[in-house]
């Protein structure tokens, strides 16, 4: 594959200021997408354009100021609405990130409506993020945690998931995409099965949300969790999205400002969707900076990001295994934008040291997933994961990097 | 910037290739067990003592990258026969070198001072110091877990 005039994303790396930084004297080349997206200049732009221009705090004040900051915070969450195929912008309930999303579900869904012997079912590839939150509200409710399996390729195996959903599942929750090996899951295969037997489906959206088109209402997801610095956007926002029937039925999750209808010692009552579930004043300028990522995704297309991402995971999953020793953790027919490998007798953090050293910045790891590890036999693993900006010429330096760490260990 | 050979000095990738004590121990006085939970490193180190609190033997198994396995390797050649008190001193010396932690006079480390590179990476830290938390930890208590979290000190950085 070559990055020709033709690509549509052939001017993307001139969007990210980052990405013409050095790093140890040598071009940063940035393969931690996973981690972490670079961002780029339309995001850094709305952030600095709302703080020098917009910035008051939202639904309070009457002056213009306050009602420009409250319009700017409200086309972000129709934005993020538009990008996740929602059906409305209140079912867009801004958070901290994936995991304070899935915790929310976890406290206000699941909590209440458990018992002693309900059960949880996940998967074995799933992030921290959506295995803890559920071992709480199981130790809080005597739920159960299960668990469908997952192959040596690292693949589901949706027979076990659908031969484990029975009377007392209560919540199916998965990765869309795993952060560890790239496995794109059938989700749309899983939400058939569990609402068959009228089980909702949370979707952790969070490497699936910057890489795949998306249709939470297609896909029929009841819950979808996503975070905006994976996807070009700042730190410290994320979304839940959430069906208006299910948001509408679930106690908020935090109490405080902005959440209430009215207040009084003796009770108080809550505020409509989405402000029943944002406490407290929001990361307003994160919300614009997110909203202005999604539109910039959009601008690239989806479909092309997608595209650019799998020809440029096929040739780099084809040119590291030129790499004596090595071996690709993570061979599902369905990946996206990961590359996760182990080299004989090199661990990874030795690895990441040597290849920081040329300025190639990769995941070294367990990747939050310590029970996906075990599962495939390895303590931790290297992963180089992509984004619309990495080209054939980090996929190659990558190889570089890789035959100098084998130089190190000669 | 260190270069990579500075790091991983071939007396490094000599241990890292062929670990020295790397066994389990039958009838250990003490077992330690360290954690890195920042990237799921685990070793565990046993040790018996002799009656005036010798480290008679001393031995880990464990996974982890070059630099802790390493170190753990150079550790256990280190120890064997010191006294606690010795131990102590040399945990202390060592933690100076891998920190960059300024000290009066060099510590007189002999082969372990192939780590000094190590305080050039922070992140790295950590790799070098487990086994001597978990080696500390044994000599404090019977059966002992530690993370590299435990101790501020660790933290990258510091």
């Amino acid at each position: 594959m070559t990055i020709t005039a033709a690509d549509p994303l052939a001017s993307v790396r001139a969007d990210f200021p980052i990405l013409g930084t050095k790093a140890g004297g040598r071009p940063l080349v940035y393969l931690d997408s996973a981690a972490s997206s670079q961002k780029p200049r339309q995001v850094i732009d709305a952030v600095r354009h709302f703080y020098e221009r917009d910035n008051a705090n939202i639904h309070r004040g009457v002056y213009g100021l306050s009602v420009r900051a409250t319009e700017a915070y409200d086309a972000a969450r129709a934005a993020v609405a538009r990008y996740l195929g929602a059906a409305h912008p209140h079912e867009i309930i801004f958070t901290r990130g994936t995991t304070e999303a899935i915790n929310l579900v976890a406290q206000s869904y699941a909590r209440p409506r458990l018992r002693a012997g309900d059960e949880i079912l996940i998967t074995g590839m799933e992030h921290h993020s959506n295995i803890v939150p559920w071992q709480l509200v199981a130790e809080q409710t005597g739920a159960v945690l299960r668990v469908a399996p997952v192959t040596d390729a690292g693949e589901l195996v949706v027979e076990e998931l659908a031969a484990l959903l029975g009377e007392r599942t209560k919540l199916v929750a998965l990765a869309h995409v795993s952060n560890a090996l790239g496995t794109v899951n059938p989700v749309a295969k899983v939400i058939e099965l569990a609402h068959a037997r009228g089980i909702p489906v949370l979707l952790d959206g969070a490497q699936a949300a910057p890489h795949l088109p998306l249709d939470v209402q297609a896909l029929g997801a009841d819950f979808f969790a996503c975070s905006s610095h994976k996807m070009f956007g700042p730190t410290g926002i994320g979304v839940l999205y959430g069906r208006e029937a299910l948001l509408d039925a679930m106690p908020p999750y935090q109490g405080g400002g902005d959440m209430i209808a009215s207040v009084s010692f003796e009770k108080s009552t809550w505020a409509p969707l989405p402000a029943k579930f944002e406490a407290g004043t929001p990361h307003i300028a994160g919300a614009v900076g997110l909203g202005a990522a999604v539109g910039y995704i959009e601008r690239l297309g989806r479909e092309a990001i997608a595209a650019h991402e799998h020809a440029l995971l096929e040739y780099a999953t084809a040119r590291v295994r030129e790499i004596p020793g090595l071996r690709v953790v993570g061979t599902a027919a369905e990946k996206a934008s990961v590359l996760s490998f182990v080299i004989e007798d090199i661990h990874p953090h030795d690895i990441g040291t040597i290849l920081d050293a040329s300025g190639i910045c990769i995941r070294a790891g367990h990747h939050c997933a310590q029970p996906l590890m075990r599962r495939l036999g390895v303590a931790a693993t290297a992963r180089a994961s992509f984004a619309a900006y990495n080209t054939t010429a980090d996929a190659d330096a990558l190889v570089e990097g890789l035959r100098q760490v084998r130089a190190v260990f000669a | 910037m260190a270069t990579m050979s500075e790091l991983y000095q071939s007396v490094i990738l000599d241990h890292n290739r062929s670990p020295r004590n790397y066994r389990r121990m039958e009838g250990a006085d003490r077992k330690a067990q360290g954690n890195n939970p920042l990237c799921g490193d685990q070793l565990t180190v046993w040790l018996k003592l002799g009656p005036d609190g010798t480290i008679e033997d001393v031995s880990f198994l464990g996974s982890g990258c070059a630099i802790s396995k390493a170190s753990a390797s150079m550790m256990t050649a280190a120890v064997k026969g010191k006294r606690r008190d010795e131990v102590i001193a040399l945990f202390d010396q060592f933690h100076a070198l891998v920190t960059g932690a300024p000290t009066a006079e060099a510590p007189p480390l002999g082969k372990l001072a192939v780590f000094g590179g190590v305080a050039e990476f922070p992140i790295r830290v950590k790799c070098a110091s487990l086994s001597w938390h978990a080696l500390k930890a044994a000599l404090e208590h019977p059966d002992a877990v530690v993370t590299t979290d435990t101790d501020a000190s660790h933290q990258p950085g510091a």
